[in-house]
């Protein structure tokens, strides 16, 4: 009795097992393929995956099915011995010639009716300027709004014209199963239209160096009331400057990519502790790490280069992108994390 | 007195009945170092590309190993960008090209045709060294510097990236000269040396897969070769072509890159394709379904394969005519593949089907390239590709195509030829279950890169979000089960030739010429030519249990 009771606890457990890894298999929000659908172009291209999985699914199951029946039945056996001769058949041929071109057609223009969907921008849509270095992404709204989430308005479409600052990137939503790349030295543009409020990853798809994999952002789809009070509270910025750096450093202007405050090296130098020192110059020599310093590395980065960071090129210019005052902000900032 | 004289001349005759071989024909380093010997040279190809995938598959385990955590397990991320630029580049450069054509390509193409060795058997040996040269040049550049670009080299980032991109692309740029010289080698034997009777349609289909990669080689490989150039001239002259920053167009890079390397996706498979043709047939038995068909769309594919390079930029910002026009034709590469599915699974029918060790190979490859073949109908689709595109799932589809079409039928061809090459039979039970042990560590791990794809986990990431974390596991354990079976298939190979029974003449009971010669042929092939019949003529070919191979009847 007591072994019939483990035997059926262990079989329940195994059971569960399964169920588990099915769980894990098939997120319960999401289907087994894909995740949420959240855009317009993701009913289409979910929808047309699937057909075309299952005609695949129905060709590979006949193939196999197949291959296995011969592999049983004229299998190599005493007493069985199968023709030698070459067999043709001029109707086979033509068959499964005309037929995977006939599904190929299909699919050929099922495609390119989605994929012309896709690239018709509508009249009126919400422009996003979108930035992409090495390695963050910006997003600039209205009136110099800009942050390191992509915000939306459900139900209304947006135009993404992005440009990037150094090498190829791709904006990637999976959620909205749409991407473009980034091709430096000319605009491109895509669109989508939200259609599910929430959080969603954005991923850089076209690899793009040491960061490619840390290289993502969030998109943050708001219902119209939640999109105008945030941007309402992004147009005013903190009245006080440390916190005004702090959000500038953070979010605005994607700082925190390269430049720890914790001491680490991610790809520059770390902001902890280095204000009012001297620093190390991959020329030679020193300077003081003072107001000056901080401005001229800004707007001119290849300026002064500190030993370590020989190239520097890696830092974009922030001339013309930087107000003043965003800049004292930063200062100040920094000199907090120096009291800290 | 007859007694005397009989006794000596009996020993004479017996090892004079034991023919040289061209293994044992001289012997010697220089023999080898310079031989003209098509044979010998396709050998030490052979050690070449399989040394070569021992290191890239290595590094694969190592990335598998690497992503079975969320956060990455031991790599920085620098590192694993390095180390996977590297699989890639070895695989693709050292490997898969080289592996078909120039290892077994150049041991049975001049057999096949009944020649004794290629037209040009010392332009053969320099396209060797060639290889040699650029595989050294190509992994010293790439390991003393840590090359980052993925063995893409996408400008703009290889413009300044401070990897030495310079030197691998000279490495390329010298493996892309091996190259087109063992394809001219092959045009000219396969058009010139045809001995009488052998006409275009009574060529082996192995033959038409080399002779259309062949052509592939010689047009493309120059284009891969010019952009290196420019690459280079970009890089130290600044002409502007590519970089941005010179008003110069980093997409120019993309069309010049993928004109060479969509066609040489085609130099991979399609003689992997003329492997798999001789499979099904010699191991059923009976002769190939739909000749003509099968050796047309050789050609199809080789002429198709230069037209679609443009479905590796659908998402790069191309017009959309080109876009739609690029799609279109990637759906018409799709047919003469189906074509030739088909034929190879109605050779079985009515046949005498042998599950061997090259047969299970064959048969896995049917399995995995009709997989890999139809996941690339939802990638030319327009729509599904705006999704899918740069995700895993376009890394699990080439490596459906790549590696369990032309790893798995390299492998099949390695067990069918192996005791014509080395004269030892293997044992047949350690090369089966090496054969399901590939079949099944394969599927664990590259199934799942489907699921990931769809997902939209996006390639070349050295960690990613925890959600995806349970299928890159199942993976990553697939990965070493693989890594197992391929050690057991190395393991058997290497045992046979210690241990392995002589192997007769014609082990499977094939009909081409090859399978005439001694096992392993003579220095020089054949000593008259033989006759030429029909090379997929399987009557009359017997086993003969006291040979331990067929023999043909009349």
């Amino acid at each position: 009795m007591r072994q019939l009771f483990l035997n059926l606890n262990e079989l329940v457990f195994s059971l569960r097992t399964v169920e588990i890894m099915f769980f894990l298999i098939a997120d319960q929000n999401k289907t087994f393929w894909f995740p949420e659908q959240a855009s317009t172009f993701a009913p289409e291209v979910d929808w047309f995956f699937l057909a075309v999985t299952y005609i695949s699914l129905a060709f590979f199951v006949l193939i196999v099915g197949f291959m296995v029946y011969f592999m049983y039945a004229y299998r190599e056996r005493p007493g069985y011995r199968g023709s030698p001769e070459a067999l043709h058949n001029n109707a086979l041929e033509i068959g499964w010639t005309v037929v995977p071109t006939i599904i190929a057609v299909w699919i050929f223009y099922r495609g390119t009716i989605g994929f012309l969907d896709m690239m018709t921008i509508p009249a009126d849509t919400r422009d996003v300027q979108v930035v992409a270095k090495k390695w963050a992404w910006s997003f600039g709204y209205p009136n110099g709004v800009i942050d390191n989430e992509l915000h939306l308005v459900v139900n209304e479409p947006a135009k993404m014209i992005m440009r990037s600052d150094d090498v190829l990137h791709s904006l990637f939503v999976p959620a909205f199963r749409a991407k473009c790349d980034v091709v430096p030295g000319r605009y491109a543009t895509m669109w989508f239209e939200p259609t599910k409020t929430g959080t969603y990853d954005l991923f850089c798809s076209e690899y793009c160096g040491d960061q490619h994999s840390k290289m993502g952002a969030k998109v943050v789809v708001h219902t119209k009331e939640e999109y105008d009070a945030w941007f309402t509270k992004m147009q005013i910025p903190p009245s006080d400057p440390v916190e005004y750096g702090k959000l500038l450093y953070a979010k605005t202007m994607g700082c925190a990519s390269c430049h720890s405050i914790d001491g680490a090296k991610i790809v520059g130098p770390s902001f902890k502790g280095t204000w009012g020192g001297e620093v190390a110059l991959a020329v030679g020599g020193t300077v003081p790490f003072d107001e000056n310093y901080v401005r001229e590395s800004v707007l001119n980065p290849q300026a002064k280069a500190r030993a370590g960071y020989e190239k520097a090129s890696l830092m974009p210019s922030y001339q013309g992108r930087l107000k003043e005052e965003q800049i004292s902000a930063l200062i100040a900032y920094m000199k907090s994390l120096k009291s800290e | 007195m007859s007694a005397v004289i009989s006794k000596p001349l009996v020993a004479p005759v017996e090892s004079a009945k034991e023919p040289g071989n061209f293994l044992t024909h001289t012997s010697g380093f220089l023999s080898w170092a310079l031989t003209l010997d098509h044979k010998r040279i396709g050998l030490m190809y052979l050690v070449g590309v399989m040394s070569s995938f021992l290191l890239g598959g290595v590094l694969a385990l190592v990335v598998r190993a690497h992503l079975f955590y969320a956060d990455g397990a031991f790599l920085t991320l620098k590192q694993y960008n390095q180390i996977f630029t590297l699989h890639g580049a070895v695989m693709v450069f050292l490997f898969i090209i080289p592996s078909v054509p120039a290892a077994l390509g150049n041991f049975l193409l001049p057999i096949m045709l009944g020649a004794k060795d290629v037209a040009f058997p010392r332009l053969n040996l320099s396209s060797f060294y060639l290889w040699v040269g650029g595989a050294i040049f190509f992994l010293v550049a790439m390991l003393t510097t840590g090359l980052d670009t993925g063995w893409t080299f996408y400008t703009p980032y290889s413009l300044e990236t401070t990897g030495p991109v310079v030197l691998a692309t000279m490495g390329v740029f010298i493996l892309g000269f091996s190259s087109i010289f063992t394809g001219l080698n092959f045009i000219v034997t396969i058009n010139t040396m045809r001995p009488p009777g052998m006409t275009w349609f009574r060529m082996p289909l192995l033959l038409w897969a080399i002779y259309s990669t062949s052509i592939i080689q010689v047009l493309a490989t120059p284009v891969l070769g010019i952009t290196m150039l420019l690459l280079m001239a970009e890089r130290f002259l600044g002409i502007g072509i590519f970089d941005p920053k010179l008003n110069g167009d980093p997409v120019t890079y993309q069309h010049f890159f993928w004109f060479y390397s969509h066609p040489a996706v085609y130099i991979m498979i399609l003689p992997a394709m003329g492997i798999i043709s001789e499979l099904m047939s010699v191991h059923s038995h009976k002769g190939i379904f739909g000749y003509r068909m099968i050796a047309y769309s050789s050609v199809a594919i080789a002429l198709f394969g230069f037209l679609v390079w443009g479905h590796h930029m659908f998402t790069s910002g191309m017009a959309n005519v080109t876009t739609i026009v690029f799609s279109a034709l990637t759906f018409t590469v799709s047919i003469p593949s189906a074509i030739k599915v088909f034929n190879w699974l109605f050779t079985m029918y009515k046949g005498t089907v042998s599950l061997t060790t090259p047969m299970l190979y064959a048969l896995s490859f049917m399995f995995l390239f009709t997989i890999g073949g139809l996941t690339g109908l939802p990638l030319g689709a327009l729509s599904i590709d705006r999704h899918f595109h740069d995700t895993y799932f376009v890394v699990a589809h080439f490596h459906y195509v790549m590696m369990g079409g032309t790893l798995v039928a390299f492998l099949g061809g390695i067990f069918h030829w192996w005791p014509k090459m080395v004269g030892k039979m293997y044992n047949e039970l350690g090369g089966q279950i090496s054969a399901g042990i590939v079949f099944v560590g394969f599927n664990l791990t590259f199934l799942p890169q489907f699921v990931l794809g769809t997902r939209g986990m996006p390639r070349r990431y050295a960690t990613y979000v925890p959600e995806f974390e349970f299928l890159h596991q199942l993976s990553t354990y697939g990965a070493f089960l693989l890594g197992i079976g391929l050690f057991v298939a190395l393991g058997v190979l290497i045992n046979s030739l210690f241990r392995g029974k002589k192997a007769p003449t014609n082990p499977w009971g094939g009909a081409t010429l090859e399978w005439v010669c001694s096992s392993p042929p003579p220095h020089d092939n054949f000593s008259k030519p033989p006759v030429v019949g029909d090379p997929y003529d399987f009557r009359g070919l017997e086993y003969d249990a006291r040979e331990g191979g067929y023999v043909r009847r009349k």
